[in-house]
């Protein structure tokens, strides 16, 4: 068995440094440095959440009531660079660098000392990003997107742009780390095709960072040049081009957006086998499908762009590459869907959030379809229906895929049970909330309310009203999510077993429960089925 | 029939019209779908929506259904026990070839409408639309093919919405109309005049930052770019006023400048071009300043004011 090998291991071995300092900031560990991607994600959770709550009381009737318009502004681009940069990315790192050892059987990450580097980057990054609000002038106000000549009239753009380099250098650190783990650590038997989808999700999206991170730095470097030296890369009565920086944004953007939902698609591949106690339905296929989705990526950036005026010709090819993303991710979701029929299924908090996934993010998929037509995107451009959208995918995407893995491996992680009960009463309450919050918002878009408006007319007033009270819910439900996860790490007396879950499979599930500070110090050696695709025959 | 009957009819028959959203061009309380629009080519987006949502629908409900139907039939609870087949293939590759055919089904709608909208030649008329940080300038360029002067302005937030909106104003959103029509945030000082019936060529710039030109009647959005100047069409069918918003984040009072846009019959229109055409006409050189741009007036005019320079056209 994997463990006795570590049990064998552990008694001539040091565990955790019982200095707090030495344990938490000189942390090699991959388990650790897991941890600290883990809460530093879930204090900006809490952070870019409180300014949703702004965003929505602000929106909750018409007319001004509680800030000025600039702030509003700088609400939602916090909100979204918190939530992008500091609440999602470093919570799928921290997912990886928990779980990737362990489920290939490595005994750490391949660059421990880098992998501390990349994570103790991001605190300094976003204290610098939200110290801005404090400053005199204001943070950042032109939008996530920092569209010139717009984003160039603030006074924080040094801020931002720093602040940006910083989240980029440590995404490519931690993918750098990601890829030469899962191609040199994986233990012998753990061929790449036996490896879990998760593990596959995150070796395509580490690539995908490393491709467009460097994107990204360059936009701001231009910004950063035009701003403070001179530079008109992107000032036309300077012979540049405000649409040259759109271009450079999304072909970042848009495989960002899949930096963002292939681990999520990875994490539901391994929650709904356990629950389903089946293996997952067409293992390769889910495989090739979250290939084609990265690849694709890189060639749909313009659809973000269809209203700045593009030629005939580039809005056809954008239209027709985007509506092919349809084909991979209609294969993923039909494959979940095959996977629970003919399954023996129990519904834990994890497979709540799961199904809710499935069907909440295929909803966000099907507003995706509606917009890349391109006639049907005029109107649909800048509109609340947009913001509908995205929702749809990061929030009951993105977020509910991070919430559903945290359940799914906390008790391994902690060593103790979650409270079931108020896990349902989570899901429940952030399941309803969140329609509320967002559904109505496709309404507000298709009547004619542009995104990114601090008032509005009464037309829009009772949609707004109802979507207001759904993100305060859908804001309060998180306050239960953080009791739970208080009670399982402090609180909880109930013991987790080593294999958490009855239709478990995989060899995270091998070690004890909690793991233990070092595992896997030896290769473990593999049995077939032991792994949730050992028999891979198609 | 009780009161109560028709009551029901009412809602049914509010309800329908909500999801149609046939007969109204701007923006309506509880409206559930995208305006038809009032011109000949509006109907295109809102075609292209209903089907594309009506496909959707399809989708989930088959998709969803049999979701419900797995997890109702397959629960542990029920006794299910689990199977052990993990691909068939004859049934993946029916999944992907028939999205695959309802793809090139929409995208096929959709290439038809975009190639008529791309297609800005032959218009009868050109008016020039500048975005500024935050209003609209109009400058009628052309009509009839008869080169046109001096009619432009700006076109502004109009004044009761303006102190209305201010923060704390103790003003109520819902008495700001106009006709009994809520235009708190949509009305302007002075709207854009145009003809119905007359195939009409904006040509779309910025004088700051990027703005979008945006009234869901007309059945599309347009960028206003500094540097760029963008060309877009419409042929207004109904006489009426049609009113939208910015739809590009331009700064602080990006939610303040609206768009409105009055379609009048052609005489009417011709009489309108004529008078503001004599205004113009009589006034000493010396008095020609007002007529231009006028960043002066706004306070906050931006510091790249100067990057205006609308002529460096690269794009039809």
């Amino acid at each position: 068995m994997a463990h006795a090998a570590t049990h064998d291991h552990h008694d001539d071995h040091h565990g955790a440094p019982k200095n707090f300092f030495v344990r938490w900031c000189m942390s090699t560990n991959h388990k650790d440095i897991g941890t600290l991607y883990l809460v530093f994600s879930l204090l900006m959770f809490f952070i870019g959440g409180s300014f949703a709550m702004v965003i929505r009381a602000e929106l909750f009737k018409p007319g001004l009531q509680l800030v000025q318009p600039y702030f509003f502004n700088e609400m939602t681009t916090m909100h979204a660079l918190v939530m992008i940069f500091g609440a999602v990315m470093p919570a799928f790192v921290g997912l990886g660098n928990w779980m990737i050892p362990l489920m290939i059987g490595a005994p750490d990450m391949a660059l421990p000392r880098m992998n501390n580097l990349s994570f103790w980057i991001l605190p300094f990054a976003f204290t610098l990003l939200l110290s801005t609000l404090f400053m005199p002038g204001g943070g950042p106000a032109g939008g996530w997107t920092m569209y010139p000549p717009l984003s160039l009239q603030g006074d924080s753009v040094a801020p931002l742009v720093f602040a940006v380099h910083l989240m980029g250098i440590s995404s490519i650190m931690g993918a750098i780390n990601i890829i030469a783990t899962i191609l040199n650590m994986r233990a012998p038997g753990m061929d790449l095709l036996k490896m879990p989808v998760f593990v596959w999700s995150w070796l395509i999206t580490a690539f995908l960072l490393i491709a467009v991170m460097p994107v990204l730095a360059g936009a701001v470097t231009m910004l950063l040049t035009d701003k403070y030296f001179g530079t008109s890369f992107f000032n036309a009565a300077g012979g540049g081009d405000p649409v040259l920086f759109q271009h450079i944004f999304w072909f970042f953007g848009h495989p960002e957006v899949y930096i963002m939902i292939l681990p999520a698609f990875g994490i539901i591949s391994e929650v709904i086998p356990t629950f389903a106690r089946k293996p997952i339905f067409g293992y390769k296929a889910m495989v090739f499908a979250i290939a084609s989705i990265a690849f694709l990526s890189f060639i749909v950036w313009a659809h973000h762009m269809f209203a700045v005026g593009l030629p005939l010709g580039a809005e056809i090819f954008f239209m027709y590459a985007t509506m092919l993303i349809a084909v991979p991710t209609g294969v993923k979701v039909f494959n979940w869907v095959s996977t629970m029929w003919g399954g023996s299924m129990t519904f834990e908090t994890p497979m709540l959030f799961a199904v809710a996934f499935v069907i909440l993010f295929t909803i966000g998929g099907f507003s995706g379809l509606m917009l890349a037509l391109v006639p049907a995107d005029f109107q649909y451009h800048d509109s609340y229906f947009v913001v509908a959208h995205f929702h749809y995918v990061l929030v009951t995407g993105a977020i509910f895929a991070i919430i559903a893995a945290t359940y799914y491996w906390l008790p391994k992680w902690t060593g103790h049970m979650y409270s079931e009960f108020w896990g349902k009463v989570h899901f429940w309450n952030s399941v309803i909330w969140v329609n509320v919050l967002f559904f109505p918002q496709h309404f507000l878009g298709l009547a004619g309310m542009p995104r990114r408006i601090p008032d509005y007319n009464v037309a829009f007033a009772n949609f707004n009203m109802i979507s207001s009270i759904g993100g305060f819910l859908f804001g309060a439900s998180q306050l239960i999510f953080l009791g739970v996860l208080v009670h399982a790490v402090w609180f909880s007396k109930k013991k987790a077993a080593d294999r958490v879950w009855e239709g478990a499979k995989g060899l995270e599930w091998t070690v004890p429960s909690p793991a233990p500070y070092h595992t896997f110090e030896l290769p473990p050696v593999i049995h077939e089925d032991e792994l949730a695709h050992g028999h891979v025959e198609d | 029939m009780t009161s109560g009957g028709i009551r029901i009819k009412a809602w049914v028959a509010t309800i329908c019209a909500l999801f149609a959203g046939a007969a109204w061009a701007n923006p309506e309380p509880g409206q559930l779908n995208m305006t038809r629009g009032v011109t000949e080519w509006s109907s295109e987006p809102y075609f292209l929506n209903n089907v594309a949502l009506g496909v959707c629908i399809v989708i989930g409900i088959v998709v969803f259904g049999a979701m419900f139907v797995a997890m109702f039939r397959f629960r542990k609870s029920r006794g299910a026990v689990a199977e052990k087949w993990s691909h068939n293939t004859t049934l993946e590759v029916v999944w992907t070839t028939i999205p695959v055919i309802i793809l090139i089904v929409l995208a096929y709608l959709a290439t038809g409408g975009l190639k008529s909208f791309a297609d800005t030649t032959n218009s009868q008329m050109t008016v020039k639309v500048t975005g500024f940080q935050w209003k609209w300038r109009y400058d009628y360029v052309e009509y009839q093919g008869k080169a046109l002067d001096k009619v432009g302005f700006m076109s502004k937030l109009d004044k009761e919405s303006d102190e209305t909106r201010q923060l704390k104003s103790g003003l109520d959103p819902n008495a700001v109309k106009v006709d009994g029509y809520n235009t708190y945030l949509i009305n302007v000082d002075e709207p854009l005049v145009v003809p119905v019936g007359t195939k009409i060529r904006f040509v779309i710039t910025a004088g700051d930052v990027i703005h979008s030109w945006w009234v869901p009647a007309l059945g599309w959005k347009m960028d206003a770019i500094p540097g760029i100047v963008n060309a877009a069409w419409t042929n207004i069918k109904e006489p009426g006023v049609y009113r939208g918003q910015c739809a590009e984040l331009c700064g602080q009072d990006h939610g303040f400048m609206p768009i409105v846009v009055k379609a009048v019959p052609k005489a009417e229109f011709e009489q309108w071009l004529a008078q503001k055409q004599q205004a113009a006409q009589p006034q000493p050189p010396a008095q020609q300043q007002p007529a231009a741009p006028a960043p002066a007036s706004s306070s906050a005019a931006p510091k790249t004011a100067q990057a205006a320079a609308p002529a460096t056209s690269h794009q039809g």
